[in-house]
């Protein structure tokens, strides 16, 4: 691979970008420009110590520290979908929720990945197994939060309307059937607009970063198809395990609709 | 030796509905028993636990205790096959699709526009988008839900709440004739006389306990 490297010197030109969106700010006073400025260092600081961890992983080249770090952006993942809904869960059940959603669709895409598409020796290597586990966990993450926020603001929204069908005999799944198609709905749009856009819109980051770093086009593409379907098949299944188990919180074996189950 | 002969029948049929103990952590202890075609009328201030007591028998709250439909426990019957039996109106009606005919099983539509005509709502408002509809409209609509599936028993949340004296005269019709058929309804009004009408016992509920009306 010919790799053109980059120095510090090149990022600091592209840097002079995100001064710009800052000057933008204060020009227009849009008042952005501290939360601009912060992210961006934000970002900077996250990248380089996870290059340090990667780094330090790659060179372990054990099965206990590739799960480490699995584990640990696993957790980060399940406690952003926990988080982001308005309207939460009392107590641990949604972590719980969030938690079971990222262990499932991760274990199963990445394991099945592993295990047929690419098959690395071993298969611990942290090349393969960390950076699949990475790109993956950003759909598990937004398909699962959205479906997450979606599920648990409708259901508050459609208290009555739910509670008028139980009242004259429905059964809850007949009830909450509307609100659970909604909110996987509304999980796999981002991955089925991803999907649609790849190539004709947007050249994915994968594929730019592959091609970049000297990968042949076709090479780059086959990668990326393959990303795809895992990124499209951890969307649902973290969509389905936080909606139908959110679900089964949210009643009870009296078919009740239980939102004192969330907080106030 | 001969086994003891069994006891002989009651004479009386079981109450219609039976509750003993009916409690929450929010309202009740409740007991009160109904026979066939008996009403129960139940006033009080906002807030003092009215719905909640609807909702205890309707078993969409979590609660305590003994319910029974003609002898039968309620915990013997699935959720659904018992609210189906003992429906329940809210005051504030939910709709959960866009048209109004929508919330009827087709077997039930032909029935529900009868009784929409009784009830003197315009025969295309069964058609029409439930957006379209006073808060009049959507209470007797919401109540027709609930009169055609010929339960056994009804409770009702204000279901005259929203209406003018005209159309309150024209449901208490129809609920005075399924009293006479049989069902057993418990209501919640805020007007005494309704009650009255209805040849029904009265009760008052006070921090969440029945009372019997003075």
């Amino acid at each position: 691979m010919n790799a053109i490297s980059l120095s510090p010197f090149d990022l600091a030109i592209a840097a002079g970008l995100v001064a710009f969106d800052a000057l933008l700010s204060v020009l227009l006073r849009l008042r952005l420009h501290r939360q601009i400025l912060i992210a961006a260092a934000r970002m900077v600081v996250q990248l380089v110590a996870i290059g340090f961890i990667l780094r330090l992983v790659f060179s372990a080249a054990h099965p206990v520290a590739t799960l480490a770090i699995i584990l640990v952006m696993s957790a980060i993942a399940a406690r952003e979908i926990a988080a982001r809904p308005e309207r939460k869960f009392k107590g641990f059940t949604g972590l719980a929720l969030s938690g079971t959603g990222v262990a499932i669709a991760t274990v199963v895409t990445v394991g099945l990945a592993l295990t047929t598409a690419i098959r690395p020796h071993p298969w611990y290597d942290a090349r393969y197994a960390v950076s699949l586990v990475g790109i993956i966990l950003g759909s598990v993450l937004n398909a699962g939060s959205i479906a997450f926020d979606s599920l648990l603001g409708g259901v508050a929204r459609q208290r009555g309307a739910i509670e008028a069908q139980l009242a004259l005999g429905a059964t809850f799944d007949e009830a909450v059937s509307p609100l659970r198609r909604e909110a996987i709905r509304r999980g796999l749009l981002p991955v089925i607009n991803q999907m649609s856009a790849a190539g004709v819109i947007t050249l994915p980051g994968i594929m730019t970063g592959q091609i970049l770093a000297g990968l042949d086009p076709m090479e780059a593409v086959k990668y990326q198809i393959l990303l795809m379907f895992l990124l499209s098949g951890g969307s649902g299944l973290s969509a389905f395990v936080v909606v139908f188990g959110g679900l089964r919180r949210l009643t009870d074996e009296r078919q009740r609709l239980r939102l004192d189950r969330l907080r106030d | 030796m001969a086994e003891p002969a069994p006891p002989p029948a009651p004479e009386t049929p079981p109450p219609r509905l039976t509750l003993r103990d009916l409690q929450s952590p929010l309202a009740g202890p409740f007991t009160l028993e109904l026979p066939r075609g008996g009403c129960a009328a139940v006033s009080g201030q906002s807030g003092s636990g009215k719905s909640l007591f609807l909702r205890m028998v309707a078993d969409l709250d979590p609660n305590t205790g003994e319910v029974r439909l003609d002898g039968a426990p309620r915990a013997g019957l699935a959720a659904p096959a018992w609210r189906r039996r003992v429906p329940y109106v809210a005051a504030d009606s939910g709709w959960w699709r866009d048209r109004v005919a929508e919330h009827f099983a087709p077997d039930q539509l032909a029935r529900a526009r009868e009784l929409a005509a009784r009830l003197a709502l315009a025969p295309d408002l069964i058609e029409g988008p439930v957006q379209r509809l006073s808060t009049g409209e959507r209470q007797r609509l919401a109540v027709i839900r609930a009169l055609v599936l010929d339960s056994p028993a009804l409770l009702l949340d204000e279901p005259t709440g929203a209406l003018d004296p005209d159309s309150t005269a024209k449901m208490e019709a129809i609920l005075k004739e399924r009293l006479a058929a049989g069902t057993t309804i418990i209501l919640v009004t805020h007007d005494p006389a309704q009650g009255e009408r209805l040849g029904a016992r009265r009760f008052v509920m006070r921090d969440r306990r029945l009372e019997p009306a003075a």
